[in-house]
């Protein structure tokens, strides 16, 4: 009888050094839309992701407590307006996961 | 280890995450409140004014029927615009907003300075080429911030501009008929139908 396979790791817990707070979906696009655009206002941003306002609430600020996003709150005439931007340790943590990203297909080519 | 062991899901999932970002990058960095119905009225108005310019008396009546054909096609698209954007929640301040006007209004300056020299001159058969041309110009350009849709758009107006270039006035009236009028239509109408309005 053949031993069974052994059971696929979750990528996710499988890569070390990985910054596991950008590597989540909505949290990578949010981070990626600030990329190219110097700020986005909250409307924009839930545009932009298609989701719901809890969803954007929920992942802006987890990147805003990590500091990777800056928040300013204002209003436009009557209405508030939120609006975030990328620091500069969100720049730096998000290019270090693209060439992160782009290490590992380097890597596995050459396996 | 893993990466020995599993390098193909690894790889592939580095691949899909690359093309998730710049899916999100892209999709950040477009103005999309281009309004499909506002488009089909702008041609409705140009098809109208085409007829209209055709009996025309003399080309300074022709011009006045297109110029203000021109502002009411301005004052169809804006409103429709600034509606379709309120309803998608996108701000006309943002940066994709911004690139898409700079690059889209460019090319209609030119053609209003154009317009102003040509009629002073009395070229009024040069007229339909260099609207046709610069229109298109403003389309393909600004495209490249917008849906798929802008840029062949604006080919099509350009091209119809090549052959207005080789041809008297009154042929030329009745391509830009066929661009304002029947490209808008045809254009609106995809885009309301594919993109939300």
């Amino acid at each position: 009888m053949e031993a069974p396979a052994p059971r696929r790791q979750p990528v996710e817990t499988s890569i070390p050094d990985f910054d596991r707070l950008i590597h989540e979906k909505t949290r990578l696009a949010i981070v990626s839309a600030l990329a190219v655009n110097p700020t986005l206002t909250f409307n924009e941003m839930k545009a932009i992701l298609k989701t719901t306002d809890g969803n954007v609430s929920v992942h802006t600020r987890k990147l805003e407590e990590a500091g990777y996003l800056s928040c300013r709150k204002s209003f436009e005439g009557r209405m508030p307006k939120t609006e975030y931007a990328l620091t500069a340790a969100g720049k730096r943590a998000f290019e270090k996961y693209i060439g992160h990203m782009e290490a590992l297909i380097r890597a596995t080519r050459g396996a | 280890m893993w990466l020995m062991s599993n390098p193909a899901p690894m790889h592939e999932h580095a691949h899909e995450q690359l093309r998730y970002i710049r899916d999100a990058m892209e999709r950040a960095s477009t103005f999309t409140s281009i309004p499909g119905w506002g488009g089909v009225g702008v041609g409705l108005s140009a098809i109208v004014a085409t007829v209209l310019a055709q009996r025309a008396a003399s080309p300074e009546i022709w011009l006045a029927i297109w110029l203000a054909d021109a502002v009411l096609a301005a004052v169809i698209a804006a409103v429709a615009m600034v509606r379709k954007a309120r309803r998608a929640n996108v701000s006309f301040r943002g940066a994709p907003a911004r690139r898409f006007f700079v690059s889209y209004l460019a090319p209609i300056a030119a053609a209003a300075a154009l317009t102003v020299v040509l009629a002073r001159a009395e070229l009024y058969a040069a007229l339909p080429a260099t609207w046709l041309l610069l229109y298109g110009a403003s389309f393909v350009s600004s495209g490249a911030y917008s849906i798929p849709a802008v840029p062949v758009m604006g080919v099509c107006f350009m091209l119809l501009g090549i052959a207005a270039c080789f041809l008297p006035l009154a042929a030329g009236n009745v391509l830009l008929g066929v661009g304002f009028g029947g490209l808008h239509v045809v254009f609106g109408y995809v885009i309301a139908k594919s993109h939300g309005g």
